[in-house]
């Protein structure tokens, strides 16, 4: 051969390498960060009596969906049987994985959303990123995240933040942007500032395309959730895979199973959440 | 209506497109829209429009579809931001009012009402009728009450609490109206605000929208692409072509004295009238008579102008007292009787703003010409059957089978005013109007008048005196005065049928 083998590889080794070096400082505190989110949430959760948490989560999931009985009734049962199988820890594990990573994720997503809406530049940049992050296999994502922050629930939170991200800007984005032009000139024409008609005219009308963009969000999350067990997230995927390695049937549906549970409450849960 | 300019645009012109000042200079250089689009892909929305609009009128700018009409409208709060020129809004400039100046000046002098509506469908009722007081910071209290009483004005009390899902078309509007009239703004801009209701509800709008001008005293400046709707609620009318006004004025006087060939095709398929006054067909009333003179002077002069009748008034200010006939006058001279003796004092009587349509009825039953009449009793003028089908021959031909249809709802109403009973001849008016030609109808109407417009006791005696109820000589002449240029009436109504123009 002519042409050497290009050292691609070590290359990036090196850039890791000087990333870790010179922000290392930086990268822990942001670990430390999200760390205290997820057992904060984690711990909060825990507090809660089962049974109590059972009841506030299905009087949200009655409320939620507007009077919805058969809704709260089904949300009382699935948890009852996740407690049954003695997968209540690792499944609140998951829950606040999930919830303090879609939370992040929206807190970025949302007003990156709106930006790109208001910036045409801004949205020409982002959008071929949004593309390249939807169509990378999701376990493309846990390699840095691992190089990055290591073993844990910190880097499973980082990967699923970044998988989690297009769609919550998407949405939002294309919100902001069906929000029907004389509705805008309304905003104008009565003397609006730019916040009033982002918060009074814009988000408002714009609100059912971000819920369904809050939906997919917490999805996806969910998904990401599990396979992030790869680089040591705890939870139920932790288990699933553990079910996977040993060959253990049982182990393995039961978890899946309460995967399904809480994935089918969060979907209807924040389905209804959106207005109209 | 005082006169005092509240509003004033000035070269404004608007280029659509990335490099704006080429278009200008290219229009400069005087070339036309379409080359400039061929060379620079520029729009040009808006070429160098003027006018003024004073304060508390209804100013309404009409156009077809794509004729800027819309552009100009959002430039006067800019909306849309004008390429070049000024607008003042009482006196200020406000195409160089930096943003917060800008604020204010749509939260406190300009409101604004959609054609589309454009509620804000998360509110209520009240919510979005109080939305541009809220985002003043005014409190919940006190923008509610404002709010209320905004809904009431617009004839929406006990909706406050609705969701606009709920609300019809019309009640929709009403409550865009009311939001508009909740920061009570001075000027109100209205974007074919009625367009999108249907034909009842837009007419009941329509007079809403007059009968709340009369209570509020707002300006209006109004878009429309319908010409009935410019007609009826416009003092005044800009027509709109290819982004420049072609002409502005008067409802009566787009139609009377269009501007060009454009705005008369504009016009030529409205029913004129429901938009002709009294005031524009009446004639001056000469020659009238003081009913301090005596019987010969009255004589002299209907034999000076060779008519059967004449106008007796009193006083410097021509208060109007009666008619009297060429007949019972020569009987009063014989008899040495005063011409008071013989005059008849309850004759017709119209004000000056009546709608034609509703003159013409009185008018066919009418022995008499019409007297036109202001609040203080003053005769302003004449009306005579000649001048109103005149007027409406201009542009071809009435509706035939709408001025029947009126005369029969007019008719209890005329027969209160008209004392003598109705002559079996009342419909020839109307039978006669359909045909093709002006000058033909205007002739045979004249020949119509000498026989039923006739006195009755027998006038034909007096050798010199014509002997038809109204001046039947000048009566062509006349016709021509008042159309502008009957010539042109006929080619113009084969050219472009009516119906083509209100396509929008
Ligand atoms: N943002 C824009 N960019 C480019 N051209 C525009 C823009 N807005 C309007 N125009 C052009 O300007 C012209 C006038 O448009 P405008 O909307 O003012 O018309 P209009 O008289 O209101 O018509 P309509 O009765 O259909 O509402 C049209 O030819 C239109 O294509
Ligand atoms: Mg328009």
């Amino acid at each position: 051969m002519l042409i050497p083998r290009l050292p691609i590889g070590d290359t990036v080794e090196f850039a890791v390498d000087w990333v870790e070096g010179n922000f290392g400082i930086f990268l822990d505190f942001i670990s430390d960060q999200l760390d205290f989110l997820i057992t904060g949430l984690k711990d909060v959760l825990l507090f809660l009596p089962p049974e109590l948490f059972i009841l506030v989560i299905s009087l949200l999931a009655y409320f939620a969906g507007k009077r919805n009985i058969k809704l709260a009734v089904g949300t009382a049962f699935g948890f009852f049987l996740i407690q049954n199988m003695g997968l209540w820890v690792l499944s609140i594990e998951t829950l606040a994985l999930v919830l303090s990573s879609a939370l992040l994720t929206l807190v970025i997503g949302i007003p990156v959303g709106i930006l790109c809406a208001k910036n045409e530049m801004l949205y020409h940049i982002v959008k071929p990123l949004l593309d390249l992050m939807q169509t990378m296999p999701s376990f493309v994502y846990l390699i840095p995240a691992l190089i990055f922050f290591g073993l844990g629930n910190v880097p499973g939170m980082i990967a699923t933040v970044v998988f989690a991200m297009p769609p919550a800007i998407r949405l939002t984005n294309l919100g902001i942007r069906q929000v029907p032009k004389e509705l805008k000139e309304v905003a104008d024409a009565f003397g609006s500032t730019g916040w009033q008609k982002l918060a009074k005219v814009e988000l408002p009308v714009a609100l059912p395309t971000i819920m369904a963009g809050v939906n997919q969000c917490i999805m996806l999350s969910l998904s990401m959730v599990v396979i992030a067990a790869m680089i040591g997230a705890r939870g139920l995927g932790y288990q699933v895979l553990f079910g996977i390695q040993r060959v253990d049937i049982s182990m393995g549906f039961e978890a899946g199973l309460a995967i399904v549970i809480i994935a089918v409450v969060l979907d209807r849960i924040t389905q209804n959440l959106s207005p109209r | 209506m005082n006169k005092n300019i509240k509003l004033e645009v000035r070269n404004i012109t608007k280029v659509f497109g990335k490099h704006p000042q080429k278009g200008i200079s290219l229009l400069n250089e005087g070339l036309s829209k379409s080359e400039i689009f061929e060379k620079t892909k520029q729009t040009i929305g808006l070429d160098n429009v003027n006018f003024e609009v004073y304060d508390g009128e209804i100013f309404v700018i009409m156009g077809l579809s794509g004729s800027g009409k819309s552009t100009l409208l959002r430039c006067l709060n800019r909306l849309i931001e004008p390429t070049k020129g000024e607008i003042l809004i009482d006196g200020q400039n406000i195409t160089d009012m930096n943003p917060e100046e800008l604020r204010n000046t749509r939260r406190n002098k300009l409101g604004m009402v959609f054609q589309n509506f454009a509620l804000l469908p998360h509110r209520s009722v009240l919510d979005n009728v109080a939305y541009g007081l809220e985002i003043q910071g005014i409190p919940k209290e006190e923008r509610y009450l404002k709010a209320l009483e905004a809904i009431e004005t617009v004839g929406l009390k006990g909706q406050e609490n609705s969701r606009i899902t709920q609300l019809s078309g019309g009640m929709k509007q009403r409550v865009g109206l009311a939001r508009a009239l909740a920061n009570d703004p001075d000027i109100l801009l209205m974007d074919e605000a009625f367009s999108a209701l249907d034909p009842l509800i837009r007419s009941d709008m329509q007079d809403e929208l007059l009968s709340l001008e009369d209570r509020v005293q707002k300006t209006i400046i109004f878009v429309s692409h319908d010409l009935d709707e410019a007609l009826k609620i416009g003092d005044r009318i800009a027509l709109m072509k290819d982004g420049e006004i072609v002409q502005i004025g008067t409802p009566e006087e787009i139609l009377t004295e269009p501007a060009d060939s454009y705005v008369s095709r504009f016009v030529a398929g409205v029913d004129r009238s429901k938009i002709l006054t009294a005031e524009s067909v009446m004639k001056r009333p000469d020659p009238i008579i003081s009913i301090n003179s005596g019987p010969r002077v009255a004589i002299q002069l209907m034999k000076d102008h060779g008519i059967s009748s004449i106008y007796v008034v009193e006083g410097k200010n021509r208060r109007l007292k009666g008619i009297v006939m060429i007949g019972d006058v020569l009987e009063a001279l014989k008899k040495g009787k005063s011409l008071e003796s013989v005059m008849i004092p309850d004759t017709p009587r119209v004000a000056p703003d009546m709608p034609l349509k509703e003159v013409i009825p009185l008018i066919a039953d009418s022995q008499y010409p019409l007297a036109v009449v202001n609040d203080s009793g003053k005769l302003l003028g004449i009306i005579v059957r000649a001048s109103v089908l005149g007027a409406l021959a201009i542009s071809g031909e009435i509706e035939q089978d709408e001025v029947p249809e009126e005369k029969a709802s007019e008719e209890s109403a005329s027969g209160d005013k008209i004392p003598e009973e109705k002559p079996p001849e009342e419909k020839t008016p109307e039978e006669k109007t359909p045909e093709e030609k002006p000058p033909e109808k205007t002739v045979s109407i004249g020949k119509n008048e000498g026989e039923d417009g006739q006195p009755p006791e027998g006038s034909g005696g007096s050798g010199n005196i014509i002997n038809n109820g109204i001046d039947s000589g000048p009566v062509p002449a006349e016709a021509g005065a008042n159309n502008g240029a009957p010539a042109k009436a006929p080619d113009r109504s084969d050219t472009m049928p009516g119906s083509e123009v209100k396509t929008c």
